[in-house]
């Protein structure tokens, strides 16, 4: 279990570092969820892994053996962030897309020197 | 009032003062004056008092523990010396306060110059107050930041601001040197201590740090004090209104320097080092200063360089091994106090009254300003060294020193000489300056008819000419017992017998100071004439070396330099940023790795594999890799293969014991993907078809493989990394805590939520109030949203939907589209409250299951977001108001305050409390205060998550409006 979730997060991060590298602004998104994909996966393994045994006590609320629950409250919280951090990118890119014309992570084409100027708002 | 007291009342006053001078109104010159002079003199007052207690007594302290982990205290301490700087500070401060209110126009904004005035008094006093060297420094700094806003005080004038910002330039960085210098002395002494250092001396001078200390120490001090080479800004800062000049740039400021220099007399001084860094320093400034002072045609120019060469002289005497030098210095500090301030003044009305500062435009003045005239002349003499004045007194002691020190080194061989030529170019200036302006023919063409100033701007003249005649004529009576004190404080056991009377018979100084004198005057009679009529007004063979533009020229250098640096090393392209950042983590990662001899394969613990989860491992790694592959020309499917990516992590924390986790996740994804559609619309066609330049293939090509490599080496690390941890034994952290805690503690079996709302309750306020602002920056920058113009054209199945509806008879325009999945959006649509209840019951259970405010509040945001999909926007909102700001400001204002219930309980913020209910039908159900707290988390996710989707899906309706506007505009015109 431990190997194959291991390499399963690293598949996730090296894909995610991967399209943050490109170009394009889209793709830096969706390389973003990735890796927050694969953050989130590697915060929840240092509390080890454990089958069957929630942190959610009995009806008797005795203390019985169960999942580390620190490192679930990090993550939890994270992903409602990384969900509102995708949101804020993907509006970010919306629009400077709007403002210079281009879906590149510059705001300009490769082979343009100067980005374009901006026009007044109408 | 004990002393300690009125010390502490001393020092705090000036700052109460410039706080409650700032709030008067722009115009309040009489009440801003009023209020500083008072200040001024209550403080005056205080210190006053505190005499008895300094005298022949050691010294007074107050103290206040600071930062007591670093044994950093405030202490204000006085001895003789501080007193008699403060008084200083005070008096002249008084004084100047008087003369500033008629300097001052009336469309000045006064009450400002005031604040910056009593603020700086304040730091002035902390200096000399201060005993502790840290403390010593902040004030230190301060300052030189409120002289920086003094001299800038005419901000729009170009050279003010120039000026400020050199003076702001030298200093500071002065002052940062002896921020390190101090700390220096702290290490080699242990303690921050003025006291304790001063009685350190021996072990300073023998410690292997010394040297760098002084050089540091001194930095600060010669920068203040405007010694060669630092002294260029100092007649620059003559840019600021006069009264400033006068006391910050002659009286006090710059006598900062000269004060830590005598404080740190006992413990610094006495080594070759002191000697040469000091001595020559003051000796070269002297002597420019005098040389470039007689040449200057502005009033205040010759004052500021005279300054300047006052203030080299008193550091040539601290350089000089010797305590009577000590009692010279301290006694011209006073002096030169007295009768620079003075002629400021004279200069400043002389301005005031004529409209110009120009030596070659005034003469005459003498028939139309007598009574000015003649306390003018009383300084001037005072300055140049003439007996029955008080600068006789110093400058003989000066020049007896000068005598005396002769012999053992080169400079105290060349000294005497030097002494005398300084002095007979103080007497030239002096002599020009009184001659040029006061005496000649009429003036002409002034810009103002000159006449006698208001009698009030005359008053702090007359004061300080009256202390420059009474301690000419009976020092003892006068200046004695202070001095005494002062010096004592200072040289302690070493303090030396001196004599303060005017005659001392016939011997070496006397004759020195009459050729001094007669050769100043025969100077001027000599090369007067040539000396007005030079055209540069720079001093002859210096007039090349002009150290502002030397300083404006490094300074520019530094910027291009830096420039330079910043386009050479540095990128502005994001690419280039992330694959340095990515590099950097990684080389940190494996040098880390190296340096602890990590084991990544160390046998240990791991639970059994099963090929289950292999096979959906399987799939979410295609589906990663696959989104990766499609994310730059198949923008739809590679957001289903992160969306499938997403659902594996899911079902990863299901099957790891976090069901919490597994909810909010699934829940998230659904949001998260519905947002990634949403934006789809307004991207640029990208086609695969369309060639790369040929140019560009080979480096898009080696790019790629580097970015591979980057990606796949950081993949692997992660991964091993994990594995490393995973397969070793748990440390037996604060989990368990938090597991025994849960519920006895805070009434909650589920401890995930139990650590969110209550354990760790106020992080999770943090990150509510993240998400509430993030919502926000969405919402507003959607509102000036200005989609690209390629993405305006309606979409191409809308297009054929519409034109398929216009060939066809009986169905209109958009029938085809409102017709499209009917019976999954009546689905849809009839699932509103179905998802209601299921949020609703997330949320309830969440404090005992899987659940909470946040999975609860992305629920209750599906079944919003669903009843869009169905229904379209228009028909949602038609229906139903969401007014997601609204729930963002609800939910965070319910978190707040269900923390700050905890108060009226006399508990800390956010203390939850639970107790059992039990309500019909349904049972015994512990209520805890969490709750609430909950119910705040789940409105604001709600609104926040709510408003992004909103806002974005809104763009669509809005582009649309626009096109209707623009149609209607066209329609418009042609029915015109």
């Amino acid at each position: 279990m431990e190997l194959v979730l291991s390499l399963g997060i690293g598949v996730f991060a090296a894909s995610g570092i991967w399209l943050m590298l490109r170009p394009r602004t889209f793709q830096v998104v969706l390389g973003i969820s990735l890796l927050s994909y694969a953050v989130n996966l590697f915060i929840f393994a240092m509390g080890r892994l454990t089958v069957g045994a929630p942190p959610v006590l009995g009806a008797a609320a005795e203390v019985v053996s169960v999942d580390d629950p620190v490192p679930q409250a990090l993550v939890l919280t994270a992903l409602v962030i990384g969900f509102a951090l995708t949101a804020l990118f993907l509006v970010v890119l919306l629009a400077a897309r709007g403002v210079t014309g281009s879906d590149h992570v510059d705001g300009r084409e490769p082979h343009q020197a100067e980005p374009r100027p901006e026009t007044p708002h109408p | 009032m004990p002393p300690q007291l009125l010390l502490a009342t001393a020092a705090l006053l000036p700052f109460l003062g410039s706080a409650a001078v700032i709030c008067l109104p722009g115009h309040a010159r009489n009440a801003a004056a009023l209020l500083a002079g008072l200040v001024m003199v209550a403080a005056l007052a205080c210190i006053g008092l505190l005499y008895p207690a300094v005298a022949g007594a050691d010294s007074i302290a107050w103290s206040l523990d600071w930062l007591p982990s670093l044994g950093v205290q405030i202490v204000l301490r006085l001895d003789g010396l501080s007193w008699l700087f403060a008084v200083l500070v005070l008096g002249i401060g008084a004084l100047v306060v008087l003369y500033a209110r008629y300097y001052m126009a009336a469309e000045d904004p006064v009450p400002r110059l005031f604040c910056y005035l009593l603020a700086f008094v304040g730091a002035m006093l902390g200096i000399v107050l201060s005993g502790n060297l840290i403390q010593l420094v902040v004030f230190w700094e301060l300052t030189s930041i409120v002289s920086f806003l003094l001299i800038g005080y005419w901000s729009d004038n170009a050279s003010a601001r120039d000026g400020a910002r050199m003076a702001l330039t030298i200093t500071a960085a002065g002052g940062l040197c002896l921020f390190v210098g101090m700390v220096l002395i702290g290490q080699i002494v242990g303690s921050y201590d003025l006291s304790v250092v001063l009685a350190s001396g021996d072990a300073i001078r023998s410690s292997p740090l010394y040297l760098p200390a002084l050089v540091l120490v001194l930095a600060g001090a010669l920068t203040k004090s405007a010694q060669f080479p630092f002294h260029i800004w100092l007649p620059r800062a003559m840019a600021a209104p006069t009264p400033i000049s006068a006391y910050l740039h002659s009286a006090t400021m710059v006598k900062a320097g000269i004060f830590l220099m005598i404080r740190f007399w006992p413990v610094l001084a006495g080594t070759e080092s002191w000697y040469w860094i000091v001595g020559t320093a003051g000796m070269v400034t002297m002597l420019v200063g005098a040389w470039s002072a007689i040449f200057q045609h502005d009033l205040k120019g010759l004052l500021a360089y005279s300054t300047i060469s006052h203030l080299g002289l008193i550091t040539l005497l601290l350089g000089l091994d010797s305590p009577l030098a000590v009692v010279a210095a301290i006694f011209h500090t006073v002096n030169h106090a007295t009768f620079k301030a003075s002629l400021f003044m004279a200069a400043g009305i002389i301005d005031h009254e004529t409209g110009t500062r120009d030596m070659r435009r005034l003469s005459g003045l003498w028939r139309a300003m007598p009574y000015t005239a003649t306390l003018a002349m009383v300084a001037a003499a005072a300055m140049a060294g003439v007996p029955l004045l008080n600068g006789f007194l110093s400058k003989e002691m000066f020049l007896a020193e000068a005598v005396d020190n002769a012999g053992d080194h080169l400079l105290n061989l060349a000294l005497p000489v030097l002494a005398t030529l300084a002095s007979a170019f103080t007497m030239l200036y002096s002599v020009r300056f009184i001659r040029q302006t006061f005496f000649g023919p009429a003036p002409h063409d002034l810009p103002h008819a000159p006449h006698e100033p208001v009698r009030w701007m005359r008053i702090p003249i007359e004061f300080l000419v009256f202390v420059c005649i009474a301690i000419g004529l009976v020092p003892n009576l006068t200046i004695g017992p202070v001095l005494a004190e002062a010096v004592r404080a200072v040289l302690g056991a070493r303090t030396p017998d001196y004599d303060l009377a005017i005659w001392h018979g016939f011997n070496a100084p006397l004759a020195l100071s009459v050729v001094a004198l007669l050769g100043g005057v025969a100077l001027y009679v000599a090369f007067g004439r040539r000396i007005n009529a030079n055209p540069r007004g720079g001093p002859w063979l210096m007039d090349r070396l002009d150290g502002g533009r030397l300083f404006e020229r490094a300074m520019t250098g530094l910027v291009t330099g830096a420039r330079g640096l910043e386009e050479h090393l540095g990128s502005e392209r994001l690419q280039v940023q992330l694959r340095i950042l990515f590099l950097t983590v990684l080389l940190a990662a494996v040098m880390a790795g190296a340096a602890r001899g990590l084991d990544l394969f160390a046998p240990g613990k791991s639970t059994d594999f099963d090929p289950a989860f292999a096979l959906m491992w399987l799939v979410g790694a295609a589906c990663a890799v696959g989104a990766a592959e499609r994310a730059k020309y198949h923008r739809l499917s590679a957001t289903i293969f992160v969306g499938g990516a997403g659902l594996v992590s899911c079902l990863t924390f299901l099957w790891l014991s976090a069901p919490d986790l597994a909810v909010t996740q699934i829940l998230v994804e659904i949001v998260t993907t519905v947002l990634l559609l949403l934006g789809l619309r307004w991207l640029p066609k990208r086609d695969a078809a369309i060639p790369a330049p040929a140019s560009e293939a080979a480096r898009a090509r080696r790019r790629r493989i580097i970015d591979l490599g980057i990606a796949g080496f950081a993949g692997l690390g992660l991964a091993g990394l994990a594995y490393a941890v995973m397969t070793r034994p748990a440390v037996d952290g604060i989990a368990r805590w938090f597991v025994e805690e849960a519920y006895p503690k805070a009434g909650g079996r589920n401890v995930v939520n139990v650590l969110l709302v209550d354990f760790r309750a106020f992080d999770t306020l943090g990150e509510i109030c993240v998400l509430g602002i993030v919502g926000l920056t969405v919402f507003a920058l959607l509102r000036r949203f200005r989609p690209a113009s390629d993405s305006l054209e309606r979409p191409r199945q809308q297009v054929s939907h519409d034109a398929y509806d216009a060939t066809r008879a009986g169905r209109s325009p958009g029938d085809t589209a409102a017709d499209a999945l009917l019976v999954p959006r009546v689905v849809m649509t009839w699932l509103f409250p179905f998802i209601v209840l299921l949020a609703l019951h997330l949320f309830l259970r969440g404090h005992d299951l899987p659940g909470g405010g946040f999975a609860g509040g992305i629920a209750l945001t599906i079944a919003f977001m669903l009843q869009y999909m169905a229904q379209g926007a228009e028909w949602v909102e038609a229906r139903l108001r969401i007014q997601p700001i609204a729930w963002i400001g609800i939910g965070l204002l319910i978190a707040v305050l269900a923390g700050a219930g905890s108060w009226l309980f006399g508990r800390p913020f956010l203390t939850a409390s639970f107790a059992y209910w039990e309500p019909p039908l349904l049972g015994k159900v512990p209520v805890a205060s969490a709750l609430l707290f909950d119910l705040g988390i789940m409105v604001l996710v709600v609104g926040a998550s709510a408003l992004m989707l909103v806002a974005l899906a809104h763009q669509s309706l809005r582009r649309t409006r626009s096109a209707e506007a623009e149609a209607e505009r066209v329609a418009e015109g042609e029915t015109a």
